[in-house]
């Protein structure tokens, strides 16, 4: 590798709170158009934006949550600029002064911890969305005033991977913070990002291009990774890299142009002279403080340090908060010792089912108490683990009880040598040539043979058993 | 003396009293109207919105009237202040035909004191962009006193409306002298209240950190009353101050005895009008008589406010404007490409001063110009602001002349935005300091023209400022006189 890849990335997330940033309009997703407005969201003349007070809130509980330094005057600012989705020309921003800076966040990034610098976290309002019909283009108002937060990155990022595992971590702790719905697809969660290339130990940063236009955070992965392949060619073949905005476009799978950069925009920034400066008081963020639910990081180590769980797999269960509770929820319950037991069963099978119904764990509605039950069958060995997992998958699906489930299918293990050994029999008459092959010293013959017992028996035979029982037979 | 002439607490005694009717009140209003408006000009979209009688007008009910502290009495509205379904354009092409779907906190709560919104709305300076009338897009307002004259402006209509018993009383709004300078050039009382003492929703921006909606009216007592009915916290405007309004009638004690009054040096400056110095210095004596201790006092930075307030005012102007582009409301040029649309309907629809004033604000607020020009001229204002708290630590109130000439010619300083500017040189430091001021009738030049004097106060001391206005009327004539339409 002879260049360094350096990636900022900058989201921009909606606020999940009842009204907009500054009127009292309804910040419902799907409305009919122009139906959540009022004249201040329009900029319609003489109406005037004040704070909302939640989003204020919820803008400093997340702040805090990436270990912001908040701005005591934090103040707002008109960013200029004419764009019909923008009713009143300005759009209510922070400049100077921002809500909050010098921040971090702490990630996992091929397994190893990498911590990412947070320029900055400050509050917006949304514009409206066009729509571009043949022959004319709409406005719909429905989302402009909806309260923005823009978190902007250092270049700390290294590689397509890292900005996605950043990503993964940004909107973890947003959904802890519950103060998002955080989904791409319904445009609450933007991101734009920054790459350039700069030679293996370059201090200076290479030419950055702007890359937009991305709908799911693999989307900003493959943007990213399409990007670097580019910019290396360029490099490469000594040609000139130009500073500019690109737009990923996933049907292709490339980047295309969007414009080259013609001078810096000058957006005119002042203070808005209709919202007086806001004075966030020490007591204030303290209390937000005081309100802050235990986040993922602190939630890892917790499993690590309480029920002895790997990071590896205490990782996999903190990334979402609901899943979390769920987890600890059967752990707490879980009346053996050893807790990696049932811990094996939430991140093997049950997340198994989980991603096969493209659901969260906890969303498999999976009761606690029939789970542990069913773990109690296997370890007596009353049914077997192959068994089990088709226990489960119907225990999802029926919302029957474990009992039942295993009486009604009949599916108590079969660990007694007289009941199996007509199957023994007639699975080593069918198959001559693994009889042969295991008494020639090859061993994984026995394991094919102790499989067909087990498929014969509709995975009811104890496959420990019937390994015993074959090798005595054949020996 | 007809209906109309009469000041707005004569006629409440009167309804009070059941001798007159609202009714009666508007006809006498219709009929001056009738009379004179073609000379005059004060209100705007003609007579064709007038209704012929009061009985088409929008008028509480017999039993609401008695219970509210207004009792049905009409009011004038300045043509930038949001009345629900009234047009009100600004005076300028660009709001062709809109209609608000909502009133200003201040219409609010005069209807629900009982007043009657005016159906006319008085003229003024495109968005109140001047200190003549002359930039409204309806034309130009004569000044009632010689109609050869300018009425002051920005709310130039307001002030020639009651001044000619037009209106009984008036609303305006004053971002740099806008109510006082034509107050002063139509010889009635103007007050501009402290900034956040009255609500801004629904007062078309000009610069929001100086806009202030204020009363226009024929005596101080008015003045005061209608000052009380619409200050006041509202959670509508961030700017607004929740400081509970006293009883403004309550200070007209007719007593300023011992009271300190700073009288401006830096304001008795080269270029002002001898006759008004003469005035004013007249008006000091007589407020002496009365028993104020008058002495000079300095505001060292005064030379500096015109150039900090067209810095600071047509920034937050050219930002404010922006919005006026023809996609939601108002005067849409057609074409069929955006970028065009935008250009057509702000070059056709703005005129020439707004034109001036939105470069010049969006040149201040550039990148590289920002620091020199936008930052300073915020420093400079928290000086000039200083040198008032400084005043107001020995004294009770300043006094000053309210502009430094009386009324000009119409044309005459039309081609001359300069000296226009200078017009408000006296007034435009207490919008950038936020104090409280009034402009009240001290004497007329000898060519007839009224000439005002401006009495300011420390933030929220509104009641000084009637206190002392009140008692100098009670003691003199000049707000006695009529024009002789």
């Amino acid at each position: 590798m002879k260049y360094q890849t350096v990636i900022g990335l900058e989201v921009h997330l909606q606020l999940n709170t009842k009204t907009k940033a500054f009127c009292g309009c309804s910040t419902d997703f799907g409305k009919a158009p122009n139906s959540n407005v009022c004249p201040v969201c329009l900029g319609f003349p003489g109406s005037l934006p004040v704070y909302n007070r939640q989003a204020l809130n919820s803008a400093i509980k997340l702040a805090l949550a990436f270990n912001c330094q908040i701005q005591e005057h934090t103040k707002f600012d008109r960013k200029n600029y004419f764009y019909p989705d923008l009713p009143k020309n300005y759009q209510i921003s922070q400049f100077d002064l921002p809500l909050s800076r010098n921040g971090y966040l702490d990630i996992y990034t091929q397994n190893l911890p990498k911590r990412i610098g947070i320029t900055r976290v400050h509050l917006e309002e949304d514009a409206g969305k066009l729509i571009h019909e043949t022959g004319c283009s709409l406005v719909d108002f429905n989302r402009t005033g909806i309260p923005l937060l823009e978190i902007v990155s250092e270049p700390d990022l290294n590689s397509p991977s890292e900005a996605f595992d950043y990503l993964n971590s940004l909107k973890s702790i947003i959904e802890y913070l519950d103060v998002s719905d955080c989904d791409m697809e319904k445009g609450s969660l933007r991101c734009d990002a920054n790459i350039s290339l700069r030679l293996l130990g370059a201090k200076e940063l290479g030419v950055k291009t702007e890359l937009k236009n991305m709908n799911s955070f693999k989307g900003v992965k493959d943007a990213l990774t399409f990007e670097v392949e580019r910019q290396t060619q360029l490099l490469e073949t000594n040609q000139e890299l130009v500073q500019e905005t690109r737009l990923w476009d996933v049907e292709k799978a490339v980047t295309v142009v969007m414009r080259t950069k013609e001078g810096a925009k000058d957006y005119r920034y002042f203070p808005d002279p209709d919202l007086t400066v806001f004075i966030i008081e020490e007591s204030m963020i303290a209390q937000i403080k005081a309100q802050l639910p235990e986040l993922p990081q602190e939630k890892m180590r917790r499993f690590v340090k309480e029920y002895g769980l790997t990071e590896y797999d205490a990782k996999i269960l903190v990334s979402s908060k609901n899943d979390a509770q769920f987890a600890e929820n059967c752990i707490q319950n879980y009346p053996g010792e050893d807790k990696k037991e049932i811990v094996n069963w939430l991140i093997g099978p049950l997340l198994s089912e989980a991603n096969l119904r493209k659901v969260k764990l906890h969303a498999l509605n999976l009761n606690t108490n029939e789970l542990i039950s069913l773990i109690g069958f296997v370890q007596r060995q009353e049914i077997s683990y192959l068994c089990a997992k088709n226990v489960l998958s119907q225990l999802i699906d029926t919302g029957k009880t474990t009992q039942d489930l295993i009486q009604e299918g009949n599916l108590q293990q079969i660990s007694n040598a007289d009941a199996l050994s007509e199957v023994i029999e007639t699975v080593i008459h069918e198959n001559a040539k693994s009889v042969s092959d295991f008494k020639a010293g090859k061993t994984n013959a026995l394991m094919y043979l102790v499989g067909q017992v087990m498929k014969k028996s509709s995975g009811k035979a104890n496959p420990k058993v019937v390994g015993d029982l074959v090798r005595r037979r054949l020996s | 003396m007809e209906l109309n002439q009469l000041t707005a607490h004569e006629l409440l005694e009167k309804l009070k009293a059941q001798q007159t009717t609202p009714e009666a009140i508007l006809d006498s209003l219709y009929a001056r109207i009738q009379k004179i408006e073609p000379q005059v000009k004060a209100y705007v979209r003609g007579q064709a919105c007038l209704p012929s009688t009061s009985s088409q007008a929008d008028l509480p009910s017999v039993g609401d009237r008695h219970a509210c502290p207004l009792r049905g009495l009409p009011i004038t509205i300045k043509d930038n202040i949001c009345t629900e379904g009234l047009p009100t354009e600004c005076c300028s092409k660009i709001l062709q035909g809109f209609r608000p779907p909502y009133d200003a906190t201040v219409i609010d709560k005069l209807k629900k004191s009982g007043a009657v919104i005016f159906p006319l709305k008085a003229n003024m300076d495109e968005f109140a962009f001047g200190s003549s009338t002359e930039n409204s897009y309806f034309g130009p307002t004569r000044n009632p006193w010689n109609l050869d004259y300018v009425p002051g402006g920005s709310s130039g209509g307001s002030a020639a409306a009651v001044a000619s018993d037009e209106a009984i009383w008036a609303l305006g709004s004053d971002t740099g002298g806008s109510i006082r300078q034509p107050a002063s050039f139509c010889g009635v009382v103007g007050l501009k209240p402290t900034y956040g003492r009255v609500s801004r929703f629904g007062l078309i921006a000009f610069a929001s950190s100086l806009d202030q909606i204020g009363p226009i009216t024929k005596d101080v007592q008015d003045a005061a009353i209608l000052t009380g009915l619409i200050s006041g916290y509202d959670p509508g405007d961030s700017t607004s101050v929740n400081q509970d309004v006293p009883d403004y009638t309550k200070s007209l004690t007719g007593d300023i005895k011992n009271l300190k009054i700073g009288i401006p040096k830096e304001y008795f400056i080269a270029g002002m009008d001898e006759e008004v110095k003469t005035i004013i210095q007249e008006a000091v004596n007589k407020l002496k008589d009365l028993g104020a201790l008058a002495n000079s006092v300095s505001l060292p930075h005064t030379e500096y406010a015109v150039p900090v307030y067209y810095i600071i005012a047509t920034a937050e102007a050219s930002s404010n404007l922006a919005r006026f582009d023809g996609v939601q409301y108002g005067y849409r040029a057609s074409s069929d490409n955006l970028i065009q649309m935008y250009k057509l309907t702000r070059a056709q629809g703005f005129g020439q001063e707004a034109k001036r004033r939105i470069i010049l604000g969006t040149f201040v607020l550039s990148h590289g110009y920002y620091d020199a020009y936008y930052l300073r001229a915020l420093k400079v204002r928290t000086l000039i602001k200083q040198d008032f708290d400084k005043v107001f630590g020995e004294f009770d109130c300043i006094v000053a002349p309210t502009s430094p000439t009386s009324a000009f010619k119409i044309g005459e300083r039309a081609q001359d935005p300069l000296s226009m500017y200078l017009s408000d040189i006296y007034t435009i430091s207490a919008n950038l300091a936020g104090i409280p001021a009034i402009s009240i009738p001290c004497g007329f030049t000898k060519k007839g023209l009224p000439v005002g004097l401006q009495i300011m106060a420390k933030p929220f001391n509104e009641a000084m400022l009637f206190r002392v206005a009140h008692t100098f009327e009670q003691n003199t004539d000049w707000h006695k006189f009529k024009t002789k339409l």
